[in-house]
Order: C-alpha cells, then sequence, then structure tokens
C-alpha cells in the first residue's frame, strides 16, 4: 500500500522532511511507525517512542492500533497546543 | 458561522461587526501572546486542511450542544509577536449562558485537539516547542458527560 505519511513540529524536523510517500505493509499505525522507525536512525529518533505521539488517518484524530485499511494519508505528530 | 485559518493579523472589532444580530447574548474570547520567559514571539505550525476541517466540525459540534445561533472561530499560524492576537472565538445565543459555555467549551478544545502546535522564540531564535499540560486535557475532559 502506499500512503502519503506527514510530520509535525519536533516529528518533522526529527525526521528531517516534511512529508513522504512510502510504500508499507503495515496493517495499523503502530505497525507503520514500527516499520518507518525501522528504515535509519532520523525515523528511529522520531518513532520508536510513541508515549508523545498523536496520530490522524486521512485527517481524522486516530488511535495508535486503528487500522491502516484504506487510508491515504497519515500524520504523525506531538499532543497539540493552540488556542 | 464562520471559520478563520490564517498567518494574517485580525481586527476583533471588524469581524464582530454585525455578528450575533438578533440574538440576546454574544461572548468573544481573545487569546494573545505573553511575553513570558523573555519571548518575543510564537511560531505556530498547523495541519492545512486537517485543521479547516477539524475546526469546522467543533464549531457546528457547539453550534448544535448549546443552541447558538452563530460563531465565528478564528486561529493565526505563522510568527506571532508578544502582544498580538493568536486566535478568538466569538458565539451568539438566546441566553447568556450558553454563550459563555459554548465559548469555554471551543477554547478547552482549541488548546488540546486543535491541530496547532507552538513553539516560543526568543530574541536569540527559536527556543523549545511548548509542551501540552495535563491542565489543558483536564480541561477538556469537564465536557465529556453527555448534555443534560
Amino acid at each position: 500500500m502506499t500512503l502519503d505519511v506527514l510530520y509535525f513540529a519536533w516529528l518533522r524536523e526529527r525526521v528531517g522532511v516534511p512529508r513522504e510517500r512510502i510504500d508499507t505493509d503495515a496493517a495499523t499505525v503502530r505497525d507503520l511507525a514500527a516499520d518507518l522507525a525501522g528504515r535509519d536512525d532520523w525515523h528511529a529518533a522520531a518513532l520508536s517512542d510513541l508515549t508523545a505521539v498523536r496520530v490522524a488517518i486521512d485527517q481524522q484524530l486516530a488511535d495508535l492500533d486503528a487500522p491502516l485499511t484504506g487510508a491515504r494519508e497519515v500524520a504523525f505528530f506531538p499532543p497539540m497546543t493552540g488556542g | 458561522m464562520r471559520v478563520l485559518v490564517q498567518p494574517q493579523p485580525f481586527d476583533p472589532a471588524t469581524l464582530l461587526d454585525g455578528f450575533g444580530s438578533g440574538a440576546g447574548a454574544v461572548v468573544t474570547f481573545t487569546g494573545l501572546v505573553r511575553g513570558d520567559g523573555g519571548i518575543v514571539a510564537l511560531d505556530i505550525e498547523h495541519y492545512p486542511g486537517m485543521t479547516e476541517r477539524a475546526l469546522q466540525a467543533h464549531a457546528t459540534a457547539a453550534m448544535q450542544r448549546f443552541g447558538l445561533t452563530d460563531v465565528l472561530v478564528v486561529h493565526r499560524h505563522g510568527r506571532i509577536a508578544v502582544g498580538e492576537a493568536i486566535m478568538m472565538v466569538a458565539t451568539a445565543a438566546p441566553h447568556r449562558r450558553g454563550a459563555f459555555e459554548a465559548a469555554d467549551f471551543l477554547m478547552d478544545w482549541l488548546k488540546s485537539r486543535a491541530p496547532f502546535w507552538k513553539r516560543d522564540i526568543g530574541p536569540e531564535g527559536p527556543r523549545d516547542w511548548v509542551a501540552a499540560t495535563d491542565a489543558d486535557e483536564a480541561a477538556l475532559s469537564r465536557w465529556d458527560d453527555p448534555p443534560g
């Protein structure tokens, strides 16, 4: 499956790019994070520890264990600090 | 209903001209950049596309939950100097309680669930990303109980 993966704030800085198109067999967001973290040190620095990481699938907030079935865009980011 | 996500400064008076016409109560809240820790500005990153959709969805939810007659949400992104307005919500309702509660509800949600990320900017340049607080998370959980 081909996915657009987006990163924001310190995750973007650690990965080094704001977005990338990747191929993956991951079934869930958590699987995708593990797949990406295994690709290089930059992804590992961003995605090895998911305790302070939030995710969205196709621009909707989602759980780490949410399935990626039919997904086109997955975003990883820290807890939001708006307002 | 009006939702604006923009880098430019905004003028509350202009945006509020005619807002809530016919309502019994209008509440507005404007958030400003504080100069805590000697910062000179904030940089605010957001998720283009998701931000607008999420704000629209939540403004619609507030309209229904609190019986609003109108709602306005403005949130800036990019660099915002100390003293400038970051965001504003305005709510219009038949009576004051709905307008106050809806503004509070929208603010608690914007703090913790709208896809914005703040970074402090000092005179020397960018500092750390602002951390989310437990207090903001707790504030949001106040609204979990079903209405009524």
